[in-house]
């Protein structure tokens, strides 16, 4: 695909040409120089806010996506949706099933939804994440929301890269010590407890509670709230929208609060040892290392290949 | 740059519950390396090309075993070419008798229909072929 080319669609994503979205966002995928061109041509224009939704599988991601684009469509508003799940690590191919659970939702020419396998990267996952994000909002989408696989270190690393970050936790799973391990709260902008229509919500609404009031900074304006929504009876809805509304516009007058940073450092670690990882396997010792798989210490293995790659001398793409 | 996987919708037109073929293509696709999107039951003609047009897919994969296909399936057929997705092969499975399959594959835009017993592998093979034809083509 010729630059010319490239330039074009870019004009035809920003005239919210549906078609031109959808090849863009494959061209996403596909990566390359194509995307640098694309991001040149298309950042800084929309101003839609990325709001990634979070939680472990089972607890309502793709329900609670849901009922908030048809809260955000009553409100007028178009809404982008990026929908991750995992890839297979054996064929590399991928089952993508968030459509089933959307199906309210399908056929509505104000929503544009996109499946994305993983491809079981980490930093990867998120860079691509980011750039789709942006052609949904320079297509006029006033809203993205990033659905995540739910599971896992390329999960982080996608929150890493929203305005917004939504956790969802359900009712009754685990206790609230599953939450502090997996440092899920720490980055959370907005909590929802789902199936809230469950007798045993209001136990985890209380707990979450108690434990964000534990972790709230004296700096960190923000005060994150602990929402009840249940998609079944559709209740509490309203509130959630009201608070991601409220938290893109809180942004506005406060882009630096500790928080921010922090997630912002995460980023840069994982971007860093992911570029890092990819460069390595580049080296022709990569392949000699595979071989010796299991014979010698990995870590013995690393440190040579951290040599070679230092004296190989690093070079763009 | 790389190559990404064949991606391929899975839907299931019309008003038929029995979806356990679809689901069997479905995984028997992303064990052989495709992205596969499955859309579930009870899809329009208009959902599914709506779903086809935003995934940019390159193959329409139809399950149907309601006995309306000679009314769906050349509707879906159309509807994509309409919105600008003639590129797409579409490939359809469920219970269609011969003759009815004879026709939709000569003339309603159907490229391939497989019927009840077929080996996965059969239509693994045919929609590579066909997606690297038409790929080579664009």
């Amino acid at each position: 695909m010729n630059d010319a080319t490239v330039q074009q669609l870019a004009t035809d994503v920003r005239r919210g040409d549906r078609r031109a979205l959808a090849r863009a966002l494959t061209l996403i995928e596909r990566g390359g120089a194509p995307v640098r061109s694309l991001r040149q041509a298309l950042s800084g224009y929309g101003v839609g806010s990325l709001v990634g939704i979070t939680g472990a599988p089972g607890a309502g991601k793709s329900s609670l996506t849901t009922v908030i684009t048809q809260e955000l469509r009553q409100r007028g508003m178009q809404v982008g949706i990026i929908a991750v799940d995992p890839s297979s690590p054996l064929s590399g191919g991928s089952l993508l099933g968030d459509r089933i659970r959307m199906y309210d939702l399908a056929g509505d020419s104000g929503v544009f939804i996109r499946s994305m396998a993983n491809r079981g990267q980490y930093g990867g996952l998120a860079a691509t994440t980011l750039d789709a994000a942006m052609l949904m909002r320079a297509a006029g989408f006033g809203m993205v929301l990033l659905e995540t696989v739910g599971a896992g270190q390329s999960d982080v690393a996608v929150v890493d890269v929203a305005d917004t970050v939504l956790l969802v936790e359900a009712p009754g799973m685990g206790d609230e010590v599953q939450s502090i391990k997996a440092g899920l709260l720490e980055v959370a902008d907005v909590i929802v407890v789902s199936k809230s229509d469950r007798p045993d919500a209001p136990a985890t609404l209380q707990q979450l509670r108690a434990l964000v009031r534990m972790q709230m900074d004296a700096d960190d304006v923000w005060s994150v709230p602990v929402l009840p929504v249940s998609a079944v009876q559709h209740t509490g809805v309203a509130g959630v929208v009201d608070a991601l509304v409220g938290h893109a516009q809180w942004l506005q007058t406060h882009p630096a609060t500790w928080r921010q940073q922090r997630r912002q450092l995460l980023s840069l670690q994982r971007a860093l040892e992911a570029q890092l990882r990819d460069a390595v396997q580049q080296l022709p010792g990569w392949t000699t290392a595979l071989t010796q798989l299991g014979q010698r210490d990995s870590d013995a293995l690393a440190r040579q290949l951290l040599e070679e790659f230092v004296v190989s001398g690093f070079t763009k793409e | 740059m790389s190559e990404v996987p064949i991606r391929v919708l899975v839907a299931k037109p019309g008003l038929d519950g029995h979806d356990r073929g679809a689901k069997v293509i479905a995984r028997a696709l992303r064990d052989a390396g495709m992205d596969v999107i499955y859309t579930g039951i009870g899809q329009t003609p208009h959902m599914i090309v709506e779903a086809a047009l935003q995934e940019d897919v390159d193959v329409v994969g139809l399950s149907i075993l309601s006995g309306a296909h000679m009314t769906l399936l050349p509707k879906v057929a159309t509807q994509l070419r309409e919105a600008g997705l003639g590129h797409c092969v579409i490939v359809a499975g469920g219970i269609i008798p011969a003759e009815d399959s004879a026709l939709l594959t000569s003339q309603y835009g159907i490229d391939a229909i497989y019927g009840p017993g077929t080996n996965t592998d059969e239509i693994v093979a045919f929609i590579r072929a066909t997606v690297a034809a038409r790929r080579a083509t664009s």
